[in-house]
């Protein structure tokens, strides 16, 4: 993806091969000599890892869809069928459902990373758009997987986002219940929502394909946020530098994943989510799963429905924006001591409405929510673009090299 | 990049601070409603198994009390779960012969009929709730199903405590639910008063007493006991497979420490090419 | 830095292999449960053996029951039937079979009812031996379900099952 290759096979089957359909070249020259900028730290591994997370998903998604039974008197019962009788069911089911959580956790890591360091910046904008929609399909897939299980909760959860569509003015209850196939969330919704879940993912497939040869064409950043200029001096091949540091952070992460599969399984499974569904009773206290919470509170927050709704579709949309709200000429935080310190509040405002998503609404936790919001929404469309036109940035090293040397320097 | 790392922390803690404070006070202090307070059980954490004894007593208290009103959708060959209450097949023949359950399918004259139940039958509902509307019509509540009642079950962990049950490997919140409710009936003139049930009116009215249950083990037959040994039962219904995790778990940890600490030397060995 | 270039060869090798072998150790034990998850789970597993009432089944007819999914014949051989499984010559046989070897009281024949051609489900009292005769590409079985022309290889297979009573069998 990055250029003609100058791959060569060794044997002359492989020429005959290669001379016919160059596919060893291409992945040569993607993840064997593809150079990559020498300094990159751990944040950079996240790509490799949500890549491999990404595979599990789909892997052990397919070996459920097996055993799982579309429909709402059959769900819950196949999932504990799954769970109980299927051999190596449970194994299968708490990878898939932690699975969904590692993801995210990756995925956020890898969102924040990108935004310290500048990386949706020229020329890395169609990079970074790819990455937003890849979020938006992450979200909609793990929102529809959710229901399957057809417990309480799945069947709250489906039924609070599908409402949002109904804030649309004049054509909103229409939509809503074209999304239901009935009146209500049921089994004709259940049904779709399995089809799409088994869709999207080899969607997702697809835009990281793009998002990854639009890196490939541009080149990863790194934590000095100046680009290569000497191929030779700034950048180590792929293989095998970055793959192994790619799979050490991979291993280390394994631990985290098999820690929640193999003794917390259900931490992050909400109890009201085994019971089963029922149309006539919403369980006490409704939150969406951990990942979404932000953007819940964010609805919460906002006491009028379609401007709650609109807010929380905007908090999302905002993102793709990025690379021209922020309009300072240098990228990577690590030389923007202002940036740094709104970013952080940015970060502050996000676990903030994270933690007050998961909370019952009172009046303070209503203040503090709203308080977070603006802190949101003010870093993207005030803080971003005003920073770069009063910062004072410190000065950023000449190249890579000289970043490198730096370190090490300081290092001995 | 020390300086990302340490500065990571801080405003974190601090948004946690400030939300949970603000949360705190602005909530009112309605009826006093104290959380369950954490039982030890042997099942848990990484190392933790199944108590087969305590298994058998819980079954036994859910068969002699809560079988007259709550279902338990698991069918009977479970029971021979040998990380569970691990009785042998002929009792749980035995056991499963004694119950009547609908067939699946009509006799040749197209009837349904009923018939004594198998290994692989699924315990049939109790004979004075066919269904959960009858259950509603006596208690203005159907007794829920037990098979899941150990997962199903929850009370609000707090900050920073859900912090805590990461590491602590804390899972039973379920059973120490079950165990809370069955001891807080805490006044006698009242059967359907709970202190840890939310807004302690509970539709079910209290259903141990002690000396209820006859043990042939030798253990106490207190009020305390039957609850213990019922929600371990329950928590064993409720996920069958928990030990075999664990066991699985402990090879797959050890497995990618192992593993990552080989990746971490052959990371090293690579990159100390290029300097 | 520095002490890896004084490394000798092999010591890299060993670290690479080591590491090479656990990562295909690890691989192997994910693949197992994702290839085991298709096997007959716990829930099949539990109905492997059913009861039948013989009881109900007037001689000369066949009753047909499922059992682990299929179908399997359970005949009340009349005394004309029994005795031309008997006395077949066992050189007319493809796949040579006493009768005696096929049933355990003489009236009762249990086979699956399989074809043992391509799977298809023979319908009995047919075919030129009074046994069965296959829909889908002519196999003809006798009244003791041995396979007599057509292109099945074997007889019909006998299923594990005891007598639990005199009107009561247990297959599986």
């Amino acid at each position: 993806m990055s250029g003609p290759s100058t791959y060569v096979p060794k044997s002359a089957l492989g020429r005959w091969f290669e001379s016919r359909l160059p596919i060893m070249g291409l992945m040569h020259s993607s993840f064997v000599a593809y150079p990559v900028p020498r300094n990159l730290n751990y944040f950079w591994t996240f790509g490799a890892i949500l890549s491999f997370m990404l595979i599990a998903q789909i892997v052990t998604g397919i070996v459920l869809a097996m055993h799982y039974v579309p429909s709402a008197t059959m769900a819950f019962q196949s999932v504990e069928h799954i769970m109980r009788d299927v051999n190596f069911g449970w194994l299968l089911r708490y990878l898939h459902s932690n699975g969904a959580s590692m993801f995210f956790l990756a995925v956020y890591i890898h969102i924040f990373r990108g935004m310290y360091y500048g990386s949706y910046k020229a020329p890395r904008e169609v990079l970074w758009i790819l990455g937003v929609i890849i979020y938006l399909l992450m979200m909609a897939t793990a929102f529809m997987g959710y229901v399957l299980p057809w417990g309480s909760m799945s069947f709250a959860g489906a039924t609070v986002i599908t409402n949002l569509f109904t804030a649309i003015p004049l054509v909103g209850v229409s939509v809503s219940h074209w999304l239901w196939g009935g009146y209500a969330v049921g089994d004709p919704t259940l049904n779709r929502f399995f089809a799409l879940h088994y869709l999207l993912p080899f969607m997702i497939v697809g835009v990281v394909g793009l998002h990854v040869w639009a890196l490939h064409v541009v080149g990863q950043n790194n934590p000095d946020g100046v680009e290569v200029k000497d191929v030779e001096r700034d950048t180590v091949a792929f293989t095998p530098y970055a793959t192994i540091k790619d799979m050490f952070a991979l291993s280390v992460f394994l631990i985290l994943y098999a820690w929640f599969v193999f003794f917390i399984p259900n931490y992050l499974l909400d109890a009201d989510n085994s019971v089963i569904a029922n149309p006539l009773v919403t369980p006490a206290h409704i939150v969406p799963e951990w990942y979404l919470l932000p953007f819940y509170a964010i609805l919460r927050a906002i006491p009028n429905k379609l401007v709650g709704v609109v807010a929380l579709f905007a908090a999302i949309a905002l993102l793709a924006f990025l690379p021209w709200l922020d309009t300072s000429a240098v990228k990577s935080g690590k030389y923007r001591p202002l940036f740094r310190f709104f970013f952080w509040i940015f970060v502050v405002c996000c676990v903030g409405l994270g933690y007050l998503g998961s909370q019952e609404v009172t009046e303070g936790a209503t203040l503090m929510a709203r308080i977070f919001s603006v802190g949101y929404f003010g870093y993207l469309v005030v803080a971003l673009p005003v920073l770069g036109l009063i910062e004072k940035t410190k000065p950023a090293p000449p190249s890579i090299a000289d970043a490198v040397l730096a370190k090490s320097g300081v290092a001995h | 990049m020390i300086r990302f790392k340490s500065s990571l922390l801080a405003p974190a803690t601090l948004a946690l601070m400030l939300t949970g404070g603000a949360v705190a006070l602005a909530a009112d202090a309605p009826v006093e409603q104290p959380k369950p307070e954490r039982q030890s059980w042997s099942f848990y954490g990484p190392f933790g198994q199944f108590d087969q004894a305590q298994l058998q007593r819980g079954f036994q208290v859910y068969k002699e009390v809560c079988s007259s009103c709550h279902r338990l959708s698991i069918p009977f060959r479970m029971l021979e779960d040998a990380n569970g209450p691990g009785y042998s097949e002929a009792q749980v023949k035995t056991l499963a012969a004694s119950y009547q359950v609908v067939n699946d399918d009509p006799n040749e004259k197209g009837e349904i009929f009923k018939r004594p139940g198998t290994p692989a039958d699924i315990f049939p509902p109790p004979d004075s709730f066919p269904n959960d509307e009858a259950a509603a019509a006596s208690f203005g509540k159907a007794p829920p199903d037990m098979w899941l009642l150990a997962k199903a079950r929850k009370y609000e962990r707090g900050f920073p405590n859900f912090v805590f049950d990461i590491f602590d490997a804390y899972q039973e919140i379920g059973a120490d639910y079950i165990y809370a409710i069955l001891t807080g009936y805490t006044k006698p003139e009242d059967t359907q008063w709970n202190l840890y049930y939310p807004g302690h009116r509970i539709a079910m009215p209290a259903p141990l007493q002690d000396g209820q249950v006859k043990y042939t083990d030798g253990t106490a037959p207190t009020v305390s006991n039957y609850a213990k040994d019922i929600a371990a039962f329950l928590s064993w219904a409720a996920e069958p497979t928990q030990t075999e995790r664990k066991k699985i778990g402990l090879r797959a940890m050890i497995f990618l420490i192992v593993f990552a600490g080989l990746m971490y030397f052959t990371k090293k060995r690579i990159w100390a090419d290029l300097h | 830095m520095s002490s890896a270039a004084i490394e000798t060869p092999s010591r890299r090798d060993f670290l690479f292999i080591a590491t090479g072998a656990v990562a295909v150790v690890g691989v192997g034990s994910v693949v197992w449960p994702l290839v085991d998850q298709m096997n007959p789970d716990a829930s099949t597993l539990a109905l492997a053996s059913i009861e039948v009432d013989l009881g109900a089944i007037p001689e000369g007819q066949i009753v047909t029951v499922k059992w682990r999914g299929g179908p399997v014949f359970i005949r009340h051989r009349t005394k004309k039937e029994i005795d031309e499984a008997v006395n077949a010559p066992l050189s007319d046989l493809k796949d040579p079979q006493t009768d005696a070897d096929r049933v355990k009281k003489p009236e009762w024949l249990i086979v699956v009812g399989i074809c043992t051609h391509l799977g298809c489900v023979p319908l009995g009292h047919e075919g030129p031996f009074d046994g069965w005769k296959c829909p889908c590409h002519g196999s003809i079985y006798d009244t003791s379900g041995r396979i007599r022309s057509g292109p099945a290889p074997l007889n019909l297979p006998v299923p594990e099952y005891t007598f639990v009573s005199d009107t009561k069998v247990k297959i599986g």
